[in-house]
């Protein structure tokens, strides 16, 4: 028998459709449409695709009866040097932050290619190609950079760094999380095949009726989506199991890294949050092709009832996007500012009171869609509130710069352009939380360019901070200082050149999601699809960067930021098994400025 | 270079087992959240009818069998917790017969249930009425379904001897999910066939 690999799981992905989607068509008697099939042959898929990669191999010993095999299950470790780790269902949580890392960063290229052919679509009034796939476009670009945002930082830099942070060999479940990764390709690999089905225009939101009418591409994005909530439910026990059961000795809450915070508070709302779409999207899927009527005002259904849940999730969402981002942020400050993480304890509170709050700001998506009106002042007023702990988060980072000897290099500069981004996406936000202004500007480019700033701004910023910061540790090599600066600086020029004219095209009154415009908008908007552009050269920079130090960057030291947490202590990149000692830990890792500090993290002897 | 198979020391075995019925309890969270958003569409939805059922000849079915498979899975709860503190006291016949009881109640709750979608005179598409009956039911008994399994994959560990006093962690995960399963029914019931 072959053993696992993604070769198997291919061909048990072909295999589970072909079964699934088989056997209705022969047992369902011609009754069975397009998407029956597509839906119980995406599920065997997603079946056989695990079973190929050998997802389950180690539970079915014990299902059987008996014990896992601990040297097979040692052996899915991994081991150190060996490429192929890579590609296959291995444990150890280094590799599996590495893949989706990866991952994130090959789906930010393809949605990112889709922003340049939308902005190729708007750089004249009129149709360039075609209103309809323009909407595809549209909207599997919108689908794929919320996936980024939710999974690039928490599964990729969380899973490698929170682990080696709190002093612990691995995640708690290792191989639920090794599942969690594996859920994803082929859910990934349905939102980008969506155009072969059909395409889908109703954006990520899949509000109804659109989404119950639209094509077989729309219900590849719903069943994709859920498969992506359960990966993200799965790898949310394990981050929070882990952090409240695994930390090493004296490593108490308080001292814990902001960062192992910020992805605490994140698991949490993962937790509570995603099922509840998951849910909608599920009602929508029976709506479509079980004939129910939840979203059918003809059958006593609700359209709204859709939005309330679709965005009880996605407001909190848009926190699990940003607050790993923050994290990332606070974390890198003190190292190059070399002074304590300001105010630590308030932003620790700052990003519980977020997760809380998130839960009551839903509505203010939906003041437009006819709602009770009751909500309209409570949701303005907790939305107004909810910049009180975002903002002494930004607090935290600016008082830490303040005054702090700061040293310029590539992540700091990302720090910088997180500050300047944040802070505008901040202040337009309050004019999207007021009803007044909110009823003018809903669904126009001033909402775009809004959300543009606060996702790119807190979390792609800090996606690159961090990925700079941490690369010599994920590596154990250095990046071009050089190519670092040179994306830096060509990708916020462009990116500001970008999104800050959308403020005012949105005042103007374009329409957001549309492919044509009013003629007088040609000029500042073939401006916009310039300045679009060189964001995507930015990031070729970028791209080459990470590629080219990763083959051949110089080799470079355990800490070469001179850091104090504690995946610092160890060699870059950490050993398969982390800690060969069980560390101990006495201090908060953010003893800097003072010249008698020991570095509090070193493992013991 | 690690050629070493690490040995696993009783105090990871504690651990493990405190991980992994907390990383349960969570899992359980996610579910509560799961069914309160089916909930919270059913409310909403019946409060924006005028009559519920609305009309159109369907009628709500009678609390008869229901409220047999409310005393049915209520017992089947007390059976399975029977059963965790025979496996904590090392008692394997007791943990046997407690489980195999647990799973003859969960089989008939199912069968009534499985009678009771075929008799109803409604189906799924039959307006929001059997929309969000079949619906919430549905995913109820899917994970009565998933309980049953796990509780037979405890039977056979069981069986085989791999279930002690100092090891009877699965006996327990399962036994939490089971309760938590059986108070979503108490939910259902009350809401869908009472009230």
């Amino acid at each position: 028998m072959m053993r696992p690999s993604l070769l198997r799981a291919l061909i048990g992905a072909v295999l589970g459709f072909a079964i699934g989607g088989g056997s209705l068509v022969l047992l369902g008697g011609g009754e069975m449409g397009p998407g029956q099939i597509l839906g119980l042959g995406y599920l065997l898929a997603l079946l056989g695709f695990l079973l190929g990669i050998g997802a389950f191999r180690f539970w079915w010993a014990w299902i059987a009866g008996g014990e896992v095999d601990p040297a097979d299950e040692h052996a899915a470790h991994g081991a150190a040097g060996d490429w192929r780790r890579y590609l296959r269902f291995t444990t150890d949580h280094k590799v599996i932050g590495i893949q989706y890392l990866v991952t994130a960063f090959v789906l930010f290229l393809v949605a990112g290619l889709a922003a340049m052919f939308m902005r190729f679509e708007l750089a004249q009034p009129g149709i360039q190609v075609n209103k309809d796939f323009y909407n595809t476009v549209m909207s599997t670009h919108g689908a794929m950079m919320i996936t980024v945002a939710l999974v690039s930082i928490i599964g990729g830099l969380g899973n490698f760094l929170v682990p080696l942070m709190i002093g612990t060999r691995d995640m708690a479940f290792p191989k639920a999380n090794a599942l969690s990764y594996w859920l994803l390709p082929l859910a990934l690999l349905m939102v980008a095949i969506n155009p072969l089905l059909g395409g889908f225009d109703s954006g990520w939101t899949a509000y109804p009726p659109l989404s119950q009418q639209a094509n077989l591409g729309q219900q590849a994005y719903l069943m994709a989506f859920i498969t992506i909530g359960v990966s993200s439910i799965l790898s949310a026990i394990n981050f929070l199991v882990t952090v409240f059961r695994m930390r090493a000795p004296g490593m108490t809450l308080f001292r814990m890294p902001i960062f192992v915070w910020a992805m605490t508070v994140t698991a949490s709302l993962v937790l509570i949050a995603t099922s509840v779409v998951a849910a909608a999207f599920t009602m929508l899927l029976f709506d479509r092709l079980l004939g129910t009527g939840f979203f059918r005002p003809s059958r006593g259904g609700d359209v709204i009832l859709f939005q309330h849940l679709f965005w009880f999730y996605s407001h909190p969402a848009v926190y699990i996007m940003a607050v790993p981002g923050l994290g990332a942020i606070l974390e890198i400050v003190p190292v190059f500012a070399r002074k304590p993480l300001f105010a630590y304890p308030l932003a620790v509170a700052s990003f519980i009171g977020i997760g809380v709050l998130s839960f009551m700001v839903w509505a203010h998506h939906m003041f437009v869609s006819g709602m009770a009106d009751a909500f309209h002042i409570p949701i303005m007023f907790t939305t107004e509130v909810i910049s009180v702990p975002t903002g002494i988060v930004f607090l935290s980072a600016l008082g830490t710069i303040w005054l702090g000897r700061i040293r310029f290099a590539t992540p700091m500069l990302f720090v910088f352009g997180f500050l300047a981004a944040f802070l505008v996406g901040g202040i337009t936000g309050v004019y999207l939380a007021d009803v007044p202004t909110d009823i003018v500007l809903s669904d126009t480019y001033f909402v775009v360019a809004h959300f543009h700033y606060t996702i790119v701004g807190g979390t792609i910023y800090g996606l690159f901070a961090g990925t700079y910061y941490w690369f010599p540790k994920l590596t154990g090599r250095m990046y071009s200082e050089g190519l670092g600066r040179l994306h830096f600086w060509w990708f916020s020029l462009a990116f500001h050149a970008t999104f800050l004219p959308m403020f005012w095209l949105g005042i103007e009154g374009m329409r957001r999601r549309v492919a044509d415009y009013p003629a007088e908008m040609g000029a500042v908007n073939l401006f916009v699809s310039f300045a679009a552009l060189n964001i995507g050269l930015a990031v070729a920079v970028f791209v080459v960067n990470m590629v080219r130090s990763w083959r051949r960057g110089p080799a470079t030291v355990a800490n070469p930021w001179r850091a104090q947490t504690l995946e610092w202590q160890l060699a870059s990149p950490p050993p398969v098994d982390n800690f060969e000692h069980q560390p101990t830990v006495s201090a908060t890792p953010y003893q800097y400025g003072s010249a008698a500090a020991p570095s509090p993290g070193h493992p013991a002897p | 270079m690690t050629g070493h198979v690490p040995v696993l020391h009783p105090e990871d075995a504690v651990a493990a087992r405190r991980n992994l019925l907390l990383g349960v309890q969570l899992g359980i969270l996610s579910e509560i959240m799961l069914f309160g958003a089916l909930f919270a569409a059913y409310f909403v939805i019946r409060g924006g009818s005028p009559a519920w059922p609305p009309s159109g000849g369907v009628d709500r079915p009678e609390l008869l069998l229901p409220g047999l498979n409310t005393l049915l899975l209520v017992s089947s709860s007390v059976t399975m917790q029977l059963g965790v503190r025979s496996a904590a006291t090392g008692k394997r016949g007791m943990l046997l017969r407690w489980l195999a009881l647990t799973l003859v109640l969960g089989g008939v709750f199912i069968g009534i249930q499985a009678y009771e979608f075929a008799t109803n005179g409604f189906g799924l598409s039959d307006g929001v009425f059997g929309s969000t009956f079949y619906t919430l039911t549905g995913f109820h008994g899917a994970h009565v379904l998933v309980g049953l399994t796990l509780i037979v994959i405890v039977v056979n560990r069981a069986r085989l001897g791999r279930i002690g006093a100092d090891r009877h962690t699965a006996v327990e995960a399962v036994s939490y999910y089971w309760h938590f399963v059986d108070v979503v029914w108490l939910f259902l019931f009350s809401t869908l066939y009472v009230l």
